[in-house]
């Protein structure tokens, strides 16, 4: 007996201790204590200050860029393989569920070229389903398959792309994760601890910049768009198109260039802002290329001394200069207007374009200075009304309420715990979960207490009536927690991020209790109980 | 110390009052939801943009609708958060997200225009980040002849957003900021010549959620608490019988619907917090039912011959002691967090008190009588039933 209750201590006080360094692990100063538990307790952004958004990646318009890359690709092949078509045209959709939707037109085929046709498509774009709407006319639709993976791999790289420009913000710990299915969904959970101005956040994170240099044809530029198609005979040559050349917000007239790029966003290795040094007061954002785009760039201005080069940026020029000599790894993009749009520039410059549009479905900021408000009320009321407890039970229990607030405390540190264990996060609903926790641990030490006192006045022993005490309060306390966990597992199955959070810390706290309230409560009453001599009075 | 030693009231004989009472409360809640055309969602259940202005002193609540409706397509609701906090919430509506994102901007131009001095070519300390206050004293410092590194600069710039953060996110003196370190009298005349100080700060707490996501929110809440309603009528069932898990089901809905109830009485939102703490409820309250049962179980085994509203009468005496401890200290912990917990947990701590006053009383007076009348029915039903059958038939009890 005796020792058997030592194995039950020993095993307690090695269970606090390392709970207890799960919370302040070995401090060696107050402040160091401080930054421990900061470090191992995660708050919520609803406690600590932060933005928490969600978006919606637009997959519509990476399944409308994979159709024009189609219908490029396929008027050449005709045009090799000699099959005459009268034109081609895709569907537009516009919302994200209608992007199964999309579909290519080919009209006008010769019909005496059919089979030539149907064997090119079947050679080449296998990953089209063919469908005749009649004689001439075709639509091709994406095989669901490849929809899937495109809709998966649209939703991957924006993922990582927003990961990387969130990162080059550098606040403390941010989190950039899918939300929801994938394939369905396409949401991205943004996760921005301390931020403080998520207005210039949100436009940065959702910035579709798409960077290219491109060949300038050597004619223009002209005045306005009509002006230069007139110039062109209405009918612009193969693979050009005509962009305007914007300088610091005004019209530099319109270049036709060439639609294939030189060098895209893809090549760029670092960007970082700087003063425009031709014009004062001016900003511009001078970027290196990596190893490969450099010597691609190096071959072809080498190639084409004389000739005119654009910087386009979202189908608008923003440099064009005449290539003196062969360049290799560096470029600018001047006239901007100052230096926070200068800085953002070249974040989305160094991070890549994101392959589809985005749309945000929800924004929570919690300014950090609500946040501080939040944590210190929080604190107070939550020792406030501990005390409160704690008094009362003092009072009503005597020596034995002394032993169900140790389990009770005990509890609430087991508990903080196994959440800085789990690297779980404590959020408000959170504290709903251990408020109930604590409401149930009270619960269940009233429970035993009174079961010994009813036992105490049917006249038995103290040590009976003790283990009676526990033995019937035990089955009621399975059932209320059991009911509970029950609960919680529905919760967490089918509810989303703050009722996870509170079935989680709910469950926690429940099996907590059950350790506290249950084993330790008891171990405790044995060692009153075990003195050797004869218990008289149990202070209850 | 004991308040309840061997008490004998007839719990049941006074069921009738509470059963009236809480009919009232719930066609009274029905009433409201019906009037008001259901419960007053928050931003994160119906949609829509919600921005916290925290005002230096008493908020002009008038002249800031006035200004808003005016630079809005529609009418924004303006309300004061709590008396005497001098924080606004302002709420718009939006029928999709980039309204909604455009709304936000036209709010804080518009306050910025009527409170702050937007065309002084100062930086408004009380609605900037510290990236754009770094970036702002960068030249002015070392024109000044402040000798500070970059990043000097840009921890001096945190530490200045720190300290305002930690004074209520509104700072009323530049001069209060002397007591930084690496504020030096060269820094702090820089500050006061490039920077500004507005009576308000709108950087406290923005909400922006779109209408659909708002309705998916509230349906997944709905379903999620539904099914956890299940989970516990199923597992009441398999360890009592399944009318128990039926009273206890339905004593836990009767909470929260009077819960609900009373919230559109009194006009107050349902946001994702009180959600939580509707969770927290139907926990303590299926808690509070499931003790009260297991002592009935228990005396049942004990004494079979006895009448049900005896059994059940003794039971909730013999658990009353239990009842009242827990309540009370459950309550005394709510209550320090609805007075001391601040405006974040108010609406939270408010569903808390309401839910645990009828939490416990519906374990007595709702969900055991149901348990009541279904035995008394079924038992009336059996009776005629076998009314000429042999007498031992009809024996089987539980």
């Amino acid at each position: 007996m005796q020792q058997n209750l030592k194995i039950k201590t020993a095993a307690i006080i090695a269970i606090v201790l390392i709970c207890i360094f799960g919370i302040i692990g070995f401090p060696k100063s107050v402040d160091g204590l401080k930054a421990n538990v900061q470090r191992n307790i995660h708050l919520g952004l609803d406690l600590k200050g932060g933005s928490h958004l969600v978006l919606q990646v637009q997959v519509q318009d990476a399944a409308k860029t994979t159709a024009d890359q189609l219908i490029e690709a396929l008027r050449e092949d005709t045009r090799t393989r000699n099959i005459a078509v009268g034109g081609f045209d895709r569907n537009d959709p516009d919302q994200l569920k209608d992007t199964d939707t999309i579909a290519v037109n080919i009209h006008g085929v010769d019909q005496g070229k059919t089979q030539l046709f149907r064997n090119l498509i079947a050679e080449k774009y296998s990953e089209w389903i063919l469908t005749p709407v009649n004689g001439s006319d075709y639509r091709l639709n994406m095989k669901p398959s490849t929809l899937l993976d495109l809709k998966r791999n649209t939703v991957t790289q924006s993922l990582e792309t927003i990961d990387r420009r969130v990162n080059a913000l550098g606040l403390t710990e941010p989190t950039v994760q899918a939300h929801g299915d994938a394939a369905t969904q396409s949401e991205i959970l943004v996760e921005l601890p301390g931020v403080d101005d998520p207005a210039r956040v949100k436009d940065l994170i959702g910035a579709t910049a798409q960077l290219k240099i491109v060949e300038v044809k050597n004619e223009g530029p002209w005045k306005t768009r009509e002006e230069a198609l007139a110039g062109k005979g209405g009918i612009l040559p193969l693979n050009t198109e005509l962009r305007e050349f914007m300088s610091a917000g005004s019209s530099g007239g319109w270049y036709l260039i060439s639609r294939s790029p030189v060098i895209t966003g893809q090549d760029m290795r670092s960007a970082k802002p700087a003063a425009d040094p031709d014009s004062p007061g001016r900003w511009e954002a001078a970027f290196t290329l990596s190893q490969d785009g450099a010597r691609r760039f190096e071959k072809f201005t080498a190639a084409n001394i004389g000739n005119k080069l654009a910087v386009v940026l979202d189908a608008q020029i923003r440099s064009v200069a005449t290539i003196q000599n062969a360049i290799s790894d560096s470029g600018r993009i001047n006239g901007l207007a100052g230096q926070q749009e200068a800085e953002d520039l070249a974040l989305v410059l160094k991070t890549g374009a994101l392959p589809a549009g985005i749309k945000y479905l929800q924004e929570r900021t919690i300014g950090p200075s609500l946040g501080v408000d939040s944590i210190r009320e929080g604190i107070l009321s939550g020792i406030v009304g501990l005390i409160a407890v704690i008094i009362v039970m003092l009072i009503y229990y005597k020596k034995s309420g002394l032993n169900a607030v140790l389990a009770l405390l005990l509890n609430t540190v087991v508990l903080i715990a196994a959440l800085a264990y789990f690297g779980a996060t404590l959020t408000l609903p959170g504290i709903a979960g251990i408020i109930l926790t604590v409401g149930m641990a009270v619960d269940s030490n009233v429970l035993i207490f009174e079961r010994i006192r009813e036992e105490l006045r049917t006249g038995k022993s103290i040590p009976a009536a003790v283990d009676a005490g526990f033995g019937k309060a035990w089955w009621t306390i399975v059932d209320t927690h059991v009911t509970t966990i029950v609960s919680c597992l529905f919760l967490f199955l089918f509810g989303t991020g703050p009722v996870r959070g509170f079935a989680v810390t709910l469950v926690i706290g429940l099996l907590a209790n059950v350790f506290t309230a249950v084993f330790v409560s008891k171990v405790i009453f044995d060692w009153e109980l075990s003195g050797g001599k004869r218990v008289e009075a149990l202070s209850i | 110390m004991e308040l309840f030693k061997n008490t004998n009231f007839d719990f049941l004989g006074y069921k009738w009052p509470f059963i009236i009472a809480s009919l009232v409360l719930t066609a009274a809640g029905f009433v409201s939801l019906g009037v008001k055309g259901g419960p007053k969602y928050g931003i994160e259940f119906k949609g829509g943009m919600l921005m916290t202005v925290k005002f230096a002193s008493a908020p002009p609540v008038e002249q800031v609708r006035s200004v808003l409706t005016a630079a809005l397509s529609s009418a924004p609701t303006v309300q004061t958060f709590e008396s005497g906090s001098n924080e606004l919430v302002i709420g718009t509506e939006g029928e999709n997200d980039s309204a909604l994102g455009k709304n936000r901007q036209l709010v804080i131009d518009a306050l910025a225009k009527t409170f702050g001095q937007p065309g002084n070519g100062k930086l408004d300390l009380n609605n900037v980040g510290s990236g754009a206050l770094a970036s702002r004293l960068l030249d002015p410092l070392q024109r000044a002849g402040v000798q500070m590194a970059q990043p000097e600069v840009e921890k001096l710039a945190a530490s200045v957003m720190q300290y305002r953060d930690e004074h209520g996110g509104l700072l009323t003196k530049i001069d209060d900021l002397k007591s930084l370190p690496g504020l030096t009298q060269k820094v702090l005349t820089v500050l006061n010549q490039e920077s500004y100080l507005s009576p308000y700060t709108a950087t406290r707490n923005i909400e922006i959620v779109g209408p659909k996501v708002g309705a998916d929110l509230r349906q997944q809440a709905i379903n999620a608490t539904l099914l956890a309603l299940l989970g516990m009528l199923v597992y009441i069932w398999f360890r009592f019988e399944w009318i128990y898990g039926v009273g206890a089901v339905l004593a836990v809905f009767h909470d929260t619907l009077i819960t609900i109830g009373i919230f559109s009485l009194m006009d107050k939102e349902i946001t994702l917090t009180v959600i939580a703490s509707l969770l927290t409820l139907v926990g303590y309250s299926m808690n509070d039912t499931i003790v009260i049962f297991d002592r009935i179980r228990e005396n049942l085994q004990l004494n079979r011959k006895e009448k049900l509203e005896d059994v059940i009468n003794r039971s909730v005496n013999q658990t009353l002691s239990r009842t009242i401890m827990t309540s009370g200290l459950t309550f005394l912990a709510v209550l320090s967090l609805f007075l001391f917990g601040g405006p974040v947990l108010h609406g939270f701590s408010l569903a808390l008190v309401i839910g645990i006053i009828i939490g416990t009383y519906s374990s007595v007076f709702v969900a055991s009588p149901l348990v009541l009348f279904w035995h008394n029915w079924a038992d009336g039903r059996k009776k005629t039933a076998s009314a000429g059958a042999p007498k031992s038939v009809a024996t089987k009890a539980k």
